[in-house]
């Protein structure tokens, strides 16, 4: 038994990094800023999923989150060469309001989380006894149509329900797909004049 | 590692120890390449212009200069500009270095069953990819907090192109993730094992035509020329780091470099065989089987490492040699290179590759050699985890083909 805990320590630094430039988001004035420490923030909960072993879904929070608000940052720098966006200031209405929206969202997540039975953590030895379970196999055998956890399901009917999120997974990707071509058709510039037959509308 | 060190000294300690010598490791190879490719960039850019390149520093082949060139970037001056963001302004150039250097933490050096890798991810690729695509910010940062027009335009250029060719760079590296059937860098790489032909680019005529279209991205999305937009001299100034100097200017280079060897190392692992050479020199000297821990395993390893690091520097030279010959872009010529070109020829290449796949299972060197005609076996180690997904592909892969398969 030794007398640093390391998973513990990154858990509280990563947790730590993510809580202070949360709020570094929340205080800050200049936009570009902001997106900077949401950068930070989303990158050290990334760094939490490490932790926990699911590679691919830290893998996909960088990917999907932090480069998200890449194009935020982008499109931050490109609206603030206006002098009024540079330094935002929030009235006092808009303030009442998110202040109520976010105490919403809190009680809800608390409860949520406080709802859990098993709250304690397990205790040390325990944890350390556990095997972490690679993630991606089994997620991604669920996105082909079969789901691992559940293969020892008794219920026959239940285990062909549960078969998997392949037709969920179509859906939604067709979904992306159309507001992506009917938001590049509507970004289209319209061109009246000089252009040529391909070009106009 | 932490487990053998933790016999002898405090478990904390150990823990620290061996989380310090792989980053010790990965640094070190980050900087020390840095080094010696812009040695190596200027001797060659002399070479193609018929100049000698540096010859002075550090006797015949000037092969100090870099170090010179380090100790004059350590004495100058660390000049911030008076309207720029100080804190932005500073941080920027690590915010680089640092995504660079994080792509090396997933990339496997040698494979079998012990690996030398400083993090087994079970989705390496997908790892590497995303933190890749973080470099993209310390530039985007660096642009802005320098308050200066010339940055601007070079960071909003650079953020256009890296987003747009990650499309592109994606779709290629689906493909021998989709041939190996794994996420798992390891696993691919050992997929390849043996004689040359069975390496990715010559699985089919679609993975040869990807693996260039990969390289194109890849060297766009390290934003080298042609299609260093960013900093186009001739028209920005340098682009996102004007107003740098010394060693924050540095570390936008050591960045670089060290994405150059991070692209090409994901290059060799993917599509060149990775830690196999074209000729499988340890199985023919009895090394590959060998129990891990032992001497032979040791120096099947360094093999390995000595493949992987020499298709690295293979692939920099390459990037190298396209620099000094072909002219800059404009930035609607990179603009439709991506999307017209290498959009397009990627999403074939893959359907490509997959009805391939379907059609011709189990063959390697575009289907005229089928892998399971073996005399060498791979050492049992390597952990098929995506057995149940493709059974077949595994099973054949795990005998590698000889002379007599290959005519």
């Amino acid at each position: 038994m030794d007398s640093i805990y390391w998973p513990s320590f990154f858990f509280l630094l990563f947790s730590g990094i993510a809580c202070v430039f949360a709020l570094g988001v929340l205080l800050s004035k200049n936009i570009v800023r902001m997106a900077f420490y949401l950068v930070i923030s989303l990158a050290s909960t990334a760094g939490l999923f490490f932790l926990a072993g699911a590679d691919f879904v830290g893998a996909m929070q960088l990917m999907i989150y932090v480069g998200g608000t890449l194009v935020l940052l982008i499109f931050g720098v490109m609206l603030t060469s206006q002098e009024r966006f540079v330094e935002m200031r929030t009235s006092s209405g808009e303030w009442v309001v998110a202040f109520f929206i976010g105490m919403m969202l809190l009680f809800t997540l608390g409860k949520a989380a406080f709802g859990v039975d098993a709250w304690a953590g397990l205790d040390r030895e325990t944890a350390e006894a556990v095997e972490v379970e690679k993630t991606v196999t089994p997620l991604a055998m669920g996105l082909l149509g079969a789901r691992v956890d559940q293969l020892d399901e008794a219920d026959e009917v239940k285990r062909d329900g549960m078969a998997g999120y392949l037709f969920h997974f179509e859906i939604v990707s067709v979904h992306l797909l159309v507001v992506l071509i009917g938001a590049a058709y509507l970004a289209r510039a319209k061109r009246k004049t000089g252009g040529t037959a391909a070009n106009d509308e | 590692m932490a487990a053998y060190l933790s016999e002898y000294i405090w478990p904390w300690l150990a823990y620290l120890v061996a989380g310090m010598v792989h980053v010790g490791l990965i640094i070190n190879l980050v900087a020390v390449s840095a080094l010696v490719f812009i040695w190596l960039e200027r001797k060659i850019s002399g070479r193609i212009q018929d100049r000698l390149g540096p010859t002075r520093v550090g006797g015949k082949f000037g092969w100090l200069q870099t170090l010179a060139d380090g100790i004059k970037l350590i004495q100058k001056e660390d000049l911030c500009p008076d309207g720029a963001d100080k804190f932005l302004f500073r941080i920027a150039p690590y915010v680089s270095f640092c995504a660079s250097i994080a792509a090396f933490i997933a990339i496997p050096f040698a494979g079998g069953a012990y690996p030398w890798i400083a993090q087994h991810l079970n989705a390496g690729v997908f790892f590497v990819l995303a933190v890749m695509g973080l470099e993209v910010f310390g530039v985007i940062l660096a642009g802005y907090s320098s308050a200066s027009k010339w940055s601007l335009f070079g960071a909003m250029r650079e953020a256009a192109q890296v987003v747009s060719y990650e499309v592109p760079m994606g779709m290629c590296v689906v493909v021998p993730v989709m041939i190996a059937g794994s996420l798992d860098m390891v696993v691919i790489g050992d997929r390849q094992a043996g004689w040359f032909t069975n390496w990715l680019v010559f699985h089919d005529p679609f993975t040869l035509i990807t693996a260039a279209v990969y390289f194109t991205c890849g060297m766009a999305s390290v934003n080298r020329a042609p299609f260093d937009l960013a900093e186009a001299e001739s028209e920005l100034v340098a682009g996102f780091h004007t107003e740098y100097s010394g060693l924050r200017w540095s570390f936008f280079f050591m960045a670089e470099y060290g994405s150059m060897f991070a692209v090409s190392i994901l290059a060799a692992v993917l599509f060149f065989g990775g830690w196999h050479g074209p000729v499988p020199v340890t199985q023919i000297l009895g090394l590959a089987g060998a129990e891990a821990g032992s001497i032979a395993w040791g120096l099947a390893q360094a093999i390995g490492l000595a493949n992987v690091l020499l298709k690295g520097v293979i692939g920099v030279c390459l990037m190298i040699w396209v620099r000094w010959t072909l002219p800059r872009l404009r930035i609607d010529q990179v603009m439709a290179t991506c999307l017209k070109y290498c959009t397009p020829i990627a999403a074939a290449m893959f359907l490509g590759a997959t009805f391939w796949q379907y059609k011709l299972p189990g063959r390697t060197f575009f289907g005229v050699q089928p892998v399971a005609s073996s005399v060498f076996e791979i050492s049992e180690g390597w952990q098929g985890t995506v057995e149940e997904e493709s059974g077949e592909q595994e099973r054949v892969a795990e005998r590698i083909t000889t002379a007599e398969g290959r005519r």
